[in-house]
């Protein structure tokens, strides 16, 4: 069996990192940023990027010495991708915040509202009916993230847990200060306004639900694949026929029900900076879906069925 | 923003600059930076991640190598050139005024037409990095005019009692040298004729300008915010039925505040 060499450059100054000899063709490029670490420990391999060339694309963890266009002694270029943390451990934070800060607000915990609001109850039950729903958007959302969701990659740069923590801890922060601050006003129309959101509301939750448990369940454990995701016997799942990312629809959704059910500016303005990220995630998950598979169905829009 | 990349310019001397190494950060517009825009919790989802700042890189670098057309070539050159005479004839306005009445009270009203046309004009440059035709950013560009229009409109506009402080003459000095040299940097830039003068201006005129301007803004804003407090302006306060509220007088607070980060942001992107 003939051996390969790799030598491993930085992309910017290519200087030579690294040189190992004896590589066996089979190994793989998550192989190889093993071997790499071990001769600089502080990029561990979540941090290396390995190209080709210095300004082309990463190779895949599952890349394949052998099968790459290299010849017997290959050169690859590494950048450092900076300090990563795991998606899990972000998820957990980012989501346990809202969870906390949320009902510090309702409890009307001191130096939020005057003092004489201390630790009092809000005679709306609307109030009380939005802290029940909050409350369980999150732990659905932390207990998806430990026990339903399959991630492809492990980890993302560290910087993200800063801004994204910043970004559900604020709004969460935000609007619950009105939701339960003592002038609070209820919806206009009553309980009206309040069980029709409740109903888009539950839905949402269980549609949403529904897709990730689908998606899931198209990827084995352990595996990256990619497949196309088709509705099944759960009528929550027949949005896939409209629309690629029916989680996010649904998770729009369920935030423009909470809207309606508080008549709370503050949560419409979160629902549409939300559904702004999620419209460009859908269509870079579209665009990413019709460049992989020649037979995607047609009639399919990224977001929001027939127009988005 | 009529600036054209020295790497799309349709004349000969692009090369050199593009083997210079990567175009020069945009400078900013205000004094307050671009860089403190809203940084979108984007927690990427599967497909794009630890990349996503490579994938980006790719595709800005592409964008610069796309060539300007006729058009839009033509409509940037008129567009400085209109900007460059504009920021003049406001220069001029405020020497003659100066010059005849010995003093800047007055100065404010005299000339505040002419300086919210073009201020509220320059919002024209998002469009232009929308489709493209400059290579900024929407965003940098966004809140960079952004900051010009809450100034002009939302400060001294509206804020009747300040017009005559000085500081808003200190910012309207800085912001018209700023933007004579930014104008005038684009045309020449366009039509492929720069004098080094205009060049080392725009690179070195703003570690004056921008303190300057600074202070101008900062200064003008506390002077302001009496008047924001005992009228209450711009305020929306508790209960109402859309449950929400907002303090004009903190907001303008805060704002003073983030002109420390914001600051750090831009100037240590241009230097």
């Amino acid at each position: 069996m003939k051996h390969y060499e790799v030598e491993i450059l930085d992309a910017k100054t290519r200087e030579k990192l690294c040189f190992l000899d004896k590589v066996e063709p089979q190994a793989t490029i998550a192989e190889i940023k093993n071997l790499f670490t071990k001769t600089h420990p502080q990029w561990y391999p979540a941090r290396q990027s390995l190209r080709l060339d210095p300004k082309g694309k990463s190779l895949k963890d599952e890349d394949v010495l052998q099968k790459l266009p290299v010849g017997t002694t290959a050169t690859l270029y590494f950048r450092d991708l900076g300090a990563q943390i795991s998606w899990v451990t972000v998820f957990l934070t980012e989501y346990a915040g809202p969870l906390f800060i949320y009902l510090l607000f309702y409890f009307r915990v001191p130096f939020i509202y005057g003092h004489k609001y201390d630790f009092t109850s809000s005679r709306h039950t609307v109030v009380h009916l939005a802290c029940i729903c909050h409350s369980f958007h999150y732990i659905k959302r932390l207990l998806e993230t430990l026990f339903v969701h399959r991630f492809s990659h492990g980890t993302m740069p560290l910087r993200n847990i800063f801004k994204n923590c910043t970004y559900y801890w604020g709004f969460a922060a935000w609007m619950a200060y009105y939701i339960n601050h003592p002038l609070y006003t209820p919806p206009t129309y009553g309980a009206q306004q309040v069980k029709l959101a409740l109903a888009i509301f539950v839905i949402c939750q269980l549609g949403n639900f529904s897709i990730h448990m689908a998606l899931r369940d198209l990827r084995p454990a352990g595996s990256k694949t990619r497949k196309i995701p088709y509705p099944t016997k759960n009528p929550f799942t027949w949005l896939f026929l409209l629309v690629s990312c029916p989680n996010y629809t649904y998770e729009v959704g369920s935030w423009i029900g909470f809207a309606i059910m508080t008549q709370c500016l503050p949560v419409a303005l979160f629902s549409l900076v939300g559904f702004t990220q999620m419209t460009i995630w859908a269509k870079g998950k579209h665009r990413s879906y019709l460049k992989e598979f020649r037979d995607y169905p047609p009639l399919r829009m990224p977001i929001i069925p027939f127009l988005l | 923003m009529g600036r054209l990349t020295e790497a799309a310019a349709a004349g000969g001397g692009a090369s050199a600059a593009r083997s210079a190494g990567p175009p020069p950060a945009p400078l900013p517009l205000s004094s307050t930076s671009p860089g403190c825009a809203a940084a979108m919790a984007s927690s990427e989802e599967d497909g794009t991640n630890g990349g996503a700042s490579e994938a980006s890189e790719e595709r800005e670098a592409v964008g610069k190598r796309r060539r300007l057309g006729l058009l839009a070539t033509i409509w940037l050159t008129f567009y400085n050139i209109a900007m460059t005479a504009g920021w003049l004839v406001l220069a001029i306005a405020m020497v003659r005024f100066y010059m005849e009445k010995g003093t800047h009270k007055g100065l404010y009203k005299s000339i505040q037409k002419t300086l919210k046309f073009f201020q509220t004009f320059a919002l024209l440059e998002i469009v232009h990095c929308l489709i493209g035709i400059v290579p900024t950013s929407v965003l940098v560009a966004g809140v960079q005019v952004s900051s010009r229009i809450f100034m002009v409109w939302l400060v001294t506009h509206s804020i009747k009692p300040i017009q005559n402080e000085e500081s808003v003459v200190l910012f309207l000095v800085a912001w018209t040298v700023t933007e004579i040299t930014r104008y005038s940097f684009y045309t020449f830039s366009l039509l492929d004729h720069l004098p080094y003068f205009i060049k080392w201006a725009r690179y070195n005129f703003f570690i004056i300008l921008y303190p300057v301007g600074v202070a101008g803004e900062l200064l003008t804003i506390y002077a302001a915010l009496p008047y924001v407090k005992k009228t209450g302006m711009f305020s929306i306060r508790l209960p109402n039925k859309y449950n929400v509220s907002f303090d004009y007088y903190y907001f303008l607070l805060i704002t003073m505040a983030s002109y420390i980060p914001c600051e750090y942001v831009s100037v240590s992107t241009l230097m």
